[in-house]
């Protein structure tokens, strides 16, 4: 929430702040000016490769991401390790630290929501590892010759057990399950490296072709599909390549609105450095605290403001990409070409089985001038649905609008802060009762949809009444913009909610789809179904938490997102259950017309459903080019294909 | 079958046995007439009635379904083809499908419902000794009902079953069915509209090209149920088993109640297999006579009163067995790639795919085994068996020393017998013999078929006819045995046949048999070599057959199994061997046999039907248009 939270606080005080940020802009561009003088100055002493290898390491890093990712980080759960959920001694949930608005909040209904849905109980832990057991990390099997080539590049290294554990994983509950259990590694890197730039990236390459080494690129560790997981049959030195250190913008281009940044940066750093400058770039995936704009190009990455700024697609004007056969890059920055397929889009997407994206130019637009959020509640899902249905018919949807299910907007409530003064309490009561009350609405019935308007302020509200009086006519009813802030807040921090509950025997895990509009809710009704049933069928003890919101509209149909949790008690393999019922879920989502997926992408969790998905002919058109780019299969992480 | 290893197939076909094996798992019956004899049947026609629904829905009104049904993509993309075609307006054929929905539509009226509680009360008071019902069946009905949205199909013999049906749903507090009838009854003045005000709708026996009326009617059918307003009822038969005979399924229905899990627009559809059987069928000679080729008596109110003559009479006991209810989408599993409806939009009727009908031609197969299977059997079921065999009369304590034996293959092969506890045989046989007294008589020791005795002088056509009467009266009670004996029988045949007793021969018989009469009796597509291998190893379990290496040879016990088997089967061999001259000759059945008929059942209309249908399914005769 670090960056909304400081756009928020921007907006909120008008243009003053705007004009402040200018003058500081034109410092900070002096500088830069000055730097790049001096980089000059000294390219000339040195040869070639090495000047640049200098001009990577003079620049101070100002990420937020250092190399030990475990000195702010938690090695076993999500997030900054000063951040997390607890229930204190009253029982009562509160979320440590200071970095988000909820930070240092007592949440006095999580509680009661928390023990009700899911018949857990505070008493009942199930706490984890407190460290790791570096004895249970295979030892690093090192290729000599590749180190030895690669320390005389002077590009840091590591094969320290907590920097390999920690780059062998991403979010998927499997491995943050594993990570808890202190179980046993079957395959980590070997080694990880992290190169400063674009030229270092071009030698690790080489080396790694030289000596048969194999490469996993690693951005922001937030993939949900195992992607970042070792192949276990691999046999040669896996080296992690950790993009983290290249992260600096490398110039903006203010006559077309672009931006050339190295593909390390991860999203909060992108946003600040730019807001800095008075631009964004609007691209706001769930994950953009963590995730790298690499990481976003090989994923296809959707942000939460698509509909105004685009997903990343949209938002790429150029790439680059080192790979075993070299440098691919197109040579002008056109805005659309006809040359053929666009070879962009064999990058986007290639999850890191082609070679590694080290710089991209993309779009920046300035800041908006304005922000607010709205919600509107509905009388059901059903009529929230073809509310956003007939928004997306009128292409006048906001910035963003989401719809959360009945289960997800309870959830919400759960998450409320104690309040401070009664007439907040009041008010808010007053709001409920005439919500389901007054207007009829079911409190077990009831959806939210969520919204966040951007631009100048006159559209805005102009916007802001055009989407009301649509929702209006499906029953929709304006519920305040803290409901709709909330909606957003609860984005950021459910990944550090799942690691409470895993301390009280609960799993979860999210996971989406895309499909037409016609099938959205029976796509939705089906799956939650689905999942209910496999539960019962595997032996879950506990009815399980099925969730969904509709994250995105589109002309032809929206992205739906679910989440779905369970107690645990009393099974002997969670996560083999958690893993079959989800495997049925995305059954269910492909039975349903949904799509394999809208965002996080098929690493190796949902590869056996390519060939369905895209054909076999479609995956032989896949797999020609990666044989052709790299033959020895250096990127060998086995994704996609 | 040589490809096929024998010994897994064995272990393949028990597993199967014992997972459709229901002797351990059928459960008890519960006389719901008991009560009414009890207490007053105005008090239960006017009793509380809250049946639950499907997930708590609202119940909808019948005019409300209507709009619902008019409104929809489906109809009205319908309509526009319709109208570009025929140049009329939108709007004039939109009216033709109102006008067709009215015709066809339910109108479910609680008062109607609570009449006919009353009435049936006392109808079948009179008329049935017990109406017996698994409450087990019920229980997992109303579990059904609040899931997923239920198809209720039952076995069809008689007028009565729609009735019976919606008089035990009501008795149980369950919602109540909407049940696709045929427009036939919709002639009978003022019962028509009773009918439609008890829930059925009505349908076109046929409607073959006419688009919009399948458009009307598989949308009105599907709204129900997609929001699951009512249990839907059909009969997969399509009509009335004249011959007491399951008949082939009718394929029309199931495809629109299952379609809607393919398209998913409901998880779920729960098909419930229902067996109605009658110890005596209300039509049993009406039935024979129309297989003779008496057309059969339109529908009307007068004749309906007419047939108030029935009610002096005694027709024993119903049972009605409400099957395990059979979740499409477990069926569907891994044979149906769902995912192909994927690309192309939901409204717009098509034609199912090649996948998709052999998925429904199989179920629509699994499900009528299901009825057969829980069909309750009754002693003279088998003492019928018997008697046709005998035509020229059998020794009174031949028949029931014979029964008694009958009775011990019967169960061995699990069929579902009500054989009476603790009651001497004799007293089984004799007491059967008068309810059937219609049927058989006893005389100086000897049983014999009853034939109807017409005054004045008689023909010798006539006379052929009340003999031909006789035996298809006592063949629709020996019908109902058939499911459970049919596959061994069908062995026995063709071990009889077969050149040698090599395994493969004797399949290659069976397998012709098993195709020849697959328009007879209900063999599921593509069950050859399962059918084969389950007639195998019953004979082998009844120690009739033994099975040394690659050979299929009796027993030196086998003789009785094995004849009685060929005996059972002889009128079918007789029929479709005696209808291809039949056909050369261009004559009528009746002329042509005139003179020493043996075989009375190839009058049957049924057969003749089958046979044909047969004979041009192997190419055997081809249809020329003169």
């Amino acid at each position: 929430m670090l960056t909304s939270d400081s756009c928020l606080s921007l907006h909120k005080h008008g243009s003053s702040m705007a004009s402040d940020s200018n003058s500081s802009e034109s410092q900070r561009i002096a500088q830069q000016r000055l730097r790049i003088i001096a980089g000059h100055l000294q390219k000339h002493k040195d040869d070639d490769s090495g000047t640049i290898a200098t001009e990577c390491k003079a620049e101070a890093n100002k990420g937020t991401v250092p190399r030990k990712r475990q000195e702010i980080m938690k090695w076993n759960g999500w997030g900054y390790s000063d951040s997390k959920f607890l229930f204190n001694k009253k029982g009562q949930a509160e979320f440590t630290g200071k970095r988000y608005r909820l930070s240092g909040m007592v949440l006095p209904s999580l509680q009661d929501w928390f023990e009700n849905t899911f018949g857990a109980s505070v008493n009942h832990k199930s706490p984890a590892t407190p460290a790791l057991n570096a004895s249970a990390v295979p030892p690093a099997s090192l290729n000599e010759a590749f180190v030895e080539d690669l320390k005389a590049t002077g590009i840091p290294f590591s094969h320290e057990a907590e920097d390999r554990v920690f780059r062998a994983h991403g979010h998927c509950l499997h491995e943050i399950f594993a990570l808890r259990e202190g179980k046993k590694f079957e395959r980590v890197p070997d080694m990880v490296v992290w190169p400063n730039c674009h030229s270092d990236v071009v030698k690790i390459v080489e080396l790694a072709c030289k000596h048969n080494v194999c490469l996993i690129p690693y951005g922001g560790g937030t993939s949900v599909t195992s992607a970042l997981e070792c192949p276990p049959e691999e046999t040669r030195c896996i080296v992690s390549l950790d993009t983290s250190q290249m992260n600096r913008i490398l110039w903006i281009d203010e006559k077309n609105l672009v931006a050339h940044v190295e593909a390390g940066i991860i999203g909060q750093d992108l946003e600040r450095l730019l807001n800095e400058s008075g631009y964004c770039t609007g691209h706001e995936p769930d994950s953009m605290e963590f995730s790298s704009l690499g990481g976003w190009v090989a994923t296809r990455a959707s942000g939460m403001k698509k509909n105004v700024y685009g997903n990343i697609e949209d938002l790429v004007i150029h790439i680059k990409v080192v790979t075993p056969r070299g440098v691919i890059e197109k040579s002008c920055q056109g805005p659309r070409m006809s040359t053929g397929p666009d070879i962009h889009h064999f990058i986007l997407g290639s999850e890191g089985t082609l070679g590694v994206v080290t710089e991209v130019t993309m779009k920046i637009r300035p800041i908006p001038e304005y922000q607010k959020y709205g919600s509107v509640v509905f009388p059901n899902f059903e009529a929230g649905v073809a509310c956003l249905r007939e928004v997306a018919k009128q292409r006048c949807a906001p910035a963003s609008i989401r719809l959360m299910d009945n289960e997800q907007f309870q959830f919400g409530h759960a998450l409320k802060p104690q309040v401070s003064s009664i007439f907040t309490n009041f008010v808010e009561g007053l709001k409920k009762f005439y919500i389901t009350k007054f207007k009829g609405f079911d409190p077990h019935q009831l959806v939210v949809a969520t919204l966040l308007f951007e631009g100048d302020r006159e559209r805005v509200l102009q916007h802001e009444k055009q989407v009301y009086d649509i929702a209006a006519t499906f029953g929709g009813l304006a519920a305040g913009e803290d409901n709709g802030q909330r909606g957003y807040i609860l984005t950021f921090v459910i990944a550090y909610l799942r690691d409470l509950g895993m301390d009280y025997y609960v799993v979860a895990e999210s996971f989406e789809t895309s499909v037409p509009w016609d099938r959205v809710l029976d796509l939705c009704r089906n799956v939650k179904e689905r999942i209910n049933r496999e539960c019962k069928e595997r032996g879950v003890q506990f009815q399980p938490l099925t969730s969904c919101r509709v994250t995105q509209t589109y002309d032809a149909g929206a992205c739906v997102y679910f989440y779905f949790a369970f107690n645990y008690r009393g099974l002997a393999d969670p996560v083999h259950t958690y893993e079959r019922v989800e495997h049925a879920a995305r059954e269910e989502i492909l039975a349903n017309g949904g799509s394999l997926s809208h965002h996080h992408g098929v690493g190796k969790l949902r590869k056996e459903w390519m060939k369905e998905s895209i054909s076999s002919l479609g995956v032989g058109m896949l797999q020609s080019v990666k044989d052709y780019v790299d033959p020895d299969n250096i990127f060998g992480n086995r994704n996609l294909l | 079958m040589s490809t096929v290893c024998a010994s897994c197939l064995n272990i393949l076909v028990f597993v199967t046995l014992q997972q459709r094996d229901p002797m351990l798992k059928r459960d008890g019956f519960e006389d719901i007439l008991e009560e009414r004899r009890n207490s007053s049947d105005l008090k239960y026609a006017l009793r509380c009635y809250a049946p639950v629904l499907y997930k708590g829905v609202t119940p909808c009104k019948a005019n409300m379904l209507k709009n619902i049904v008019l409104q929809s993509d489906q109809l009205r993309y319908v309509i526009n083809q319709v109208s570009q075609e025929s140049g009329e307006a939108p709007d004039i054929i939109q009216e033709e499908a109102s006008v067709i929905l009215e015709e066809m539509a339910h109108r479910l009226q609680i008062s109607t419902v609570r009449f006919f509680a009353f009435a049936l009360s006392k109808a079948f008071k009179t008329l049935f000794q017990h109406v017996c019902v698994n409450e087990e069946g019920i229980q997992r009905l109303q579990q059904a009902i609040q899931e997923h949205p239920v198809v209720l199909l039952p076995s069809h013999r008689s007028y009565m079953d729609f009735l019976l049906m919606s008089y035990i749903l009501y008795t149980y507090d369950l919602a109540l069915p909407v049940i696709a009838a045929g427009m036939d009854f919709m002639g009978m003045k003022f019962v028509g509209e009773m009918l439609r005000m008890s829930g059925a709708f009505f349908i076109r026996r046929s409607f073959g090209g006419d688009k919009l009326y399948w458009a009307v009617f598989s949308e009105y059918v599907k709204t129900m149920l997609r929001n699951g307003f009512a249990p839907i009822e059909f009969f997969l038969e399509g009509t009335r088993s004249r011959t007491c005979k399951s008949l082939t399924p009718k394929l029309g229905l199931l495809n629109i109640v299952i379609e809607p899990f393919f398209k998913g627009e409901v998880f779920d559809v729960n098909l419930v297999p229902i067996s109605i059987s009658y110890e005596r069928i209300l039509e049993e000679s009406l039935y024979a006579r129309e297989l003779l080729g008496v057309p059969k008596p339109k529908e009307s109110t007068s004749g309906l009163l007419k047939a108030r003559r029935i009610l002096s009479e005694d027709y024993g006991s119903i049972h009605v067995y409400f099957g395990q209810p059979v979740s499409v989408r477990s069926l569907a599993q891994g044979k149906v790639n769902r995912s192909t409806y994927n690309l192309f939009p939901r409204h717009i009727p098509r034609k199912p795919m090649e996948e998709t009908q052999s998925f429904v031609n199989d179920t629509a197969y699994r499900i009528v085994r299901l009825q057969e299977d829980n069909m309750v059997l009754k002693p003279w079921v088998l003492m019928a068996s018997l008697l046709l065999q005998n035509l020229e009369g059998m020794e009174l304590s031949v028949l029931t020393e014979q029964t008694v034996w009958l009775r011990g293959l019967a169960l061995s092969y699990a069929a579902f017998l009500d054989w009476p506890d603790h009651a001497p045989t004799a007293k089984v046989v004799s007491s059967s013999l008068a309810l059937h007294r219609g049927l058989a008589c006893v005389s100086g020791g000897r049983v014999s078929l009853v034939v109807g005795e017409p005054l004045g002088p008689v023909t010798p056509e006539e006379a052929l006819f009340n003999r031909a009467v006789s035996v298809l009266s006592c063949a629709s009670y020996r019908n109902q045995v058939l499911h459970v004996f049919l596959r061994p029988a069908m062995l026995a045949v063709a071990m009889h046949t077969a050149a040698s007793s090599k395994k493969n021969e004797v399949y290659n018989c069976f397998s012709f048999l098993w195709d020849m009469f697959s328009n007879d009796f209900i063999l599921c597509p593509g069950d050859t070599v399962q059918d084969f291998e389950e007639a195998c190893y019953l004979l082998v379990k009844t120690g009739a057959v033994q099975m040394p290496q690659q050979d299929i040879v009796m027993t030196d016990i086998g003789q009785p199994t094995l004849s009685f088997f060929n005996g059972l089967l002889e009128p079918f061999l007789q029929g479709y061997q005696m209808l291809l001259p039949t056909l050369r000759s261009e004559h009528s059945v009746l002329c042509v046999f005139t003179g020493n008929l043996r075989c009375y059942e190839v009058l049957s209309s049924d057969m003749q039907k089958n046979a044909l249908a047969a004979l041009l399914r192997m190419d055997a005769v081809r249809k020329v248009k003169v």
